[in-house]
């Protein structure tokens, strides 16, 4: 197409000043933004090992990481003393990075799922996806090895996602409050689920059991648990941070998508599917924690806009931070007592879902 | 606006080579058992705006995502310069074929530009973000369509009218040979209405080819070459609109009478309608 012979000028001189501007400067502040995220989840992680009951020094931290990676010999490091060493590596550092992982791989399911459905109220925890996988999960805890059981968290989630999406679908179509009801719908019977599970087959304090499988915990994180949701969240955040151009083109919804030369079900379903995977290998670890998904993407979106190849990675860095400062303020705030993740989550995620309800009032 | 703008073009000649433009044939779709596009060809040269016209449920829309190949039809085929559009890739299809749907909203605080720019996913790699040439492409489509002034501000602050416009530069940074419409002077001034004919009546004279679902018979006598006329999924004329525009065709149709008078100025068909 070539632009309409009048006003030729105006178009020619309009352009050039346009295009100079936002050109030179998205890209770099992109990568800022990036760089900057990285840095606060490293300062993040760091800081909040050291905080509990036994304070330690940041040089702890990093003194025990590098003895285990075996390079303080070579950085010509003092050996530190077994109790604050174990304290880091057994205790809080598994902890501090299975929270990190979680909240990474949950914030980009909710921009993928918010995506993909067009639903500014999407995310794993409401659509009942969380709760399935919990369900999944407990089903199989059992059983006693280990890797059945991110498996069957994410048979339980997707069998969660495809009840919510049926039941709304079947109610009338996909408005983003239908879904959502019907999300909860699922939602709550796979928590009751959960419930009846592990009162039938706990021998151990079932409430407190109850309690991390629904409101979520990582109090018990081990290597296991890093290595799950860290992989997880790096090897399928990857994939999905990297199809950001394929979901910025549902912005107008599914039959736009499609005259941009997206194949529409193949790529919801694919994508979906591997959202399933990944919130199944994180409640696995960490039961369901809410408001991640949600709270995170549209923060993060008043910020630097609606581009998903900045909004994923960027979710994910900052989802990372924020649920590793949940939980550590989950265990020293109230201390002696632990309270579990999910209700700090939940004080700063329900206002935002109320927000989220109130501004989209106009539409049903 | 002036009339020339708006006068019918011959289509230029196909020289013995395979006739270029639009050429759909015995289409066919149905949904929950009920056909909604039963038979329909529609031919449409390019370096003309073909109007689709028909009372409300009589296949517009869905024919025109047929046409866009965005929906594969149950039976025959849809051609773009001799090439079957369904035989093609999507991201290939997406480059020659641009969609303006009707009232395609988002609750996404996504900006203008942004939106725009939506229309070079089929020419960048999905890898990559937009390149400078994406924008230049992107600014030029929001000037075309006369929506430059909103370029920084939020999609979903827009009035219906501006809305439209740039879904129609969203068409246009697609760089598309056709575009297919979907009632775009729906909401829009009369003002407005005759501004973003004339923006398609430019694409036109470009050479891409334009077919557009329209509800008002007059902007349709105004601005196109050639109309289709459907009803319950069927065509039941088509040609210019000095052939379809006429009471014998558009009564039986509309249930309504029809006068045709003429425009003191232009001399094209106006209609007048009364209950009959």
């Amino acid at each position: 197409m070539t632009p309409p012979v009048t006003g030729s000028l105006a178009v020619e001189r309009r352009t050039t000043r346009r295009t100079d501007v936002p050109a030179a400067r998205s890209s770099p502040r992109a990568a800022v933004w990036l760089v900057a995220a990285a840095v606060l989840l490293v300062l993040s992680v760091s800081v909040a090992v050291t905080l509990g009951p036994a304070h330690l020094p940041v040089a702890d931290v990093w003194r025990s990481v590098a003895q285990h990676l075996r390079l303080d010999g070579p950085l010509g490091l003092d050996r530190l003393a077994p109790l604050p060493d174990g304290l880091v590596w057994e205790l809080r550092l598994p902890r501090v990075l299975t929270a990190a992982g979680v909240g990474a791989g949950l914030a980009v399911c909710g921009v993928v799922m918010q995506s993909l459905t067009r639903n500014p109220l999407a995310d794993p925890y409401l659509l009942g996806l969380s709760s399935g996988a919990s369900l999944g999960a407990v089903c199989v805890l059992g059983l006693g090895v280990a890797l059945v059981l991110p498996v069957a968290a994410f048979a339980g989630a997707l069998l969660a996602l495809l009840a919510t999406l049926g039941l709304a679908g079947a109610a009338g179509g996909l408005t983003p409050s239908r879904t959502v009801l019907a999300g909860l719908a699922v939602s709550q019977l796979a928590s009751a689920g959960v419930s009846f599970v592990i009162f039938w087959t706990s021998t151990g304090d079932s409430y407190q059991d109850i309690l991390s499988w629904l409101l979520g915990s990582v109090a018990g994180a081990t290597w296991t648990s890093v290595a799950v949701t860290c992989g997880a969240t790096l090897v399928l955040g990857s994939v999905l941070a990297a199809s950001g151009s394929l979901l910025d083109a549902f912005t107008f919804g599914d039959t736009a998508a499609a005259a941009l030369g997206v194949p529409v079900e193949r790529a919801r379903k694919i994508l979906l599917v591997l959202v399933a995977i990944l919130t199944g290998a994180l409640v696995s670890q960490s039961g369901s924690i809410g408001f991640v998904g949600l709270v995170l993407p549209h923060a993060v979106r008043l910020v630097v806009g609606t581009r998903n190849r900045l909004l994923l990675p960027l979710s994910g860095l900052l989802g990372a931070s924020f649920l590793v400062w949940a939980d550590t303020a989950a265990r020293t705030v109230f201390a002696p007592r632990e309270i579990p993740v999910g209700v700090m989550t939940a004080a700063v995620g329900a206002p935002v879902f109320a927000f989220l309800l109130w501004r989209g009032r106009s539409r049903a | 606006m002036t009339d020339d703008a708006l006068g019918p073009r011959e289509a230029p000649s196909p020289g013995g080579r395979p006739p270029g433009g639009l050429q759909a044939e015995r289409l066919r779709w149905s949904a929950g058992g009920r056909l909604l596009v039963d038979g329909v060809d529609v031919t449409s040269p390019p370096g003309t705006v073909t109007g689709l016209l028909g009372p409300n449920g009589s296949g517009k829309t869905t024919l025109l995502r047929l046409l866009a190949g965005v929906r594969r039809p149950e039976d025959g085929t849809v051609r773009l310069d001799g090439t079957d559009l369904h035989a093609t890739s999507p991201r290939a299809r997406a480059r020659a074929v641009a969609l303006v749907e009707q009232d395609a909203t988002t609750d996404l605080p996504i900006t203008v530009l942004d939106a725009v720019l939506l229309g070079r996913i089929p020419h960048r790699s999905l890898l990559a973000g937009p390149r400078a040439a994406d924008r230049t492409a992107a600014l030029e489509a929001l000037d075309a369509a006369g929506a430059s002034a909103l370029c920084d501000r939020e999609v979903t602050t827009l009035s219906g009218g501006e809305r439209q416009r740039v879904h129609l530069a969203r068409a246009l940074a697609q760089q598309p040979r056709l575009i297919l419409l979907d009632e775009p002077t729906n909401h829009l001034d009369v003002r407005a209405q005759l501004e973003t004919m004339t923006v398609l009546r430019k694409l036109a004279a470009d050479g891409v080819t334009v077919v557009t679902a329209l509800h008002e018979l007059t902007m349709a006598a105004h601005a196109c070459d050639h109309v289709v006329l459907l009803a319950d999924g069927r065509v039941v004329a088509a040609g210019t609109v000095e052939d379809v525009l006429v009471p014998e065709v558009l009564e039986p149709v509309y249930g309504v009478r029809v006068d045709v008078l003429r425009h003191p100025r232009t001399g094209r068909p106006v209609l007048a309608y009364t209950e009959s």
